[in-house]
């Protein structure tokens, strides 16, 4: 009885972890598909002065 | 006996400087651009479309990739967005992937931190409430602040950066400031906050392990939610333990992995595995 409960956790951890996984690359390119990448590379390259205190 | 126990510390030891040179190893991909540090300029080139796992600010001059939580922060208060697709896909994947694993063993900021914890100091245990106060800093600072307080362009600041990150400032900040004197012109309030910040985060650090990742820490907040569900976890076998406690007396998280292998506070750093006399412990990818 324990094992069988065990594995059904074990089996419904795996499906959300793998749904969550999928999920997240979804996004994700969701995201660099309407082309959030050069929003990211634009903040990145330049020296953001709120981040290091100044301005 | 005896043997047993000096194969355990000998086994101990090698996971933990295992550990140690994987996070230098990280720690120097992260920051692969030293020699921007003495000419003043940060790298511009085309990694830095991606973010690094780990918390390390995109204004250092070394910096090699984008911070998750600036570039979180950046697109959430752009004009054209309100919500990171990318970013928050990124992030759902990889802490899918290793959970808390990516503070225990990928987060630059992470080992500064337990660096920070070497200098000798009194070491104290911080109370279990100060583990709430990241996810306020989340869900305010990261999700909210940048999408509603906006300029008239609809631009909004990245308020977590600007308020509270401590990394920008002793990343980028210090290091801008000793090669650019005309930017010390623009030196203002904020600049006090952020010094202020810095000098909690490094006292803390050496007197708290870890104390920022305890307390401020929005990534690993994130991160710590999927410990749940990440392939990367610690699992126990409840017929090997025998509740002796050693687990939790090492966990310099004041995690009890006996009572819970999926604590948000879990680094997945490995000690309560070396330390578990019956190998009841084990930290890995599994189902
Ligand atoms: S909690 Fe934040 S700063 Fe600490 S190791 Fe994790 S990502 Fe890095
Ligand atoms: S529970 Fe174990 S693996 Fe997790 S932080 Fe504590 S000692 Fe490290």
């Amino acid at each position: 009885m324990n094992n069988l409960r065990n594995g059904l956790k074990v089996q419904q951890r795996l499906t959300a972890s793998v749904s969550v996984l999928l999920f997240g690359i979804c996004l994700m390119l969701y995201g660099i598909h309407r082309d959030e990448m050069a929003v990211v590379l634009n903040k990145a390259v330049h020296i953001c002065l709120e981040c290091i205190g100044l301005g | 006996m005896k043997m047993m126990s000096e194969n355990n510390i000998f086994h101990r030891i090698s996971f933990s400087i295992k550990r140690k040179i994987i996070q230098i190893v990280a720690f120097g991909i992260t920051n692969s651009h030293i020699g921007n540090f003495t000419q003043g300029k940060i790298y511009t080139g085309k990694w830095k479309n991606f973010c690094a796992p780990g918390l390390n600010c995109y204004s250092c001059p070394a910096a090699s990739f984008a911070c998750p939580i600036g570039a979180l922060q950046a697109v959430n208060g752009s004009m054209n967005f309100d919500l990171s697709f990318y970013v928050t896909g990124f992030l759902l994947a990889i802490g899918v992937l290793f959970g808390r694993a990516i503070c225990g063993f990928a987060c630059p900021f992470g080992l500064i931190q337990e660096l920070l914890n070497k200098i000798p100091s009194p070491k104290k245990k911080l109370p279990g409430w100060m583990k709430y106060i990241k996810y306020a800093i989340l869900v305010i600072f990261v999700l909210c602040l940048p999408v509603l307080v906006t300029n008239y362009m609809g631009v909004g600041k990245p308020a977590f950066c600007e308020f509270i990150c401590p990394a920008g400032m002793l990343e980028g900040s210090l290091p801008l400031l000793s090669t650019h004197p005309e930017l010390r012109a623009t030196i203002g309030p904020i600049f006090s906050i952020k010094l202020l910040m810095v000098i909690i985060t490094i006292a803390g650090s050496i007197i708290f392990h870890r104390f920022f990742c305890k307390v401020f820490c929005p990534l690993g907040a994130i991160y710590g939610l999927l410990n749940r569900f990440s392939f990367f976890r610690l699992t126990i076998d409840r017929n090997l333990c025998v509740n002796c406690g050693k687990c939790a007396r090492v966990c310099k998280m004041d995690v009890d992995p006996v009572k819970n292998c999926d604590s948000t506070e879990c680094i997945r750093c490995g000690a309560c595995v070396h330390a578990c006399p019956k190998k009841a412990l084990r930290l890995g990818f599994q189902k």
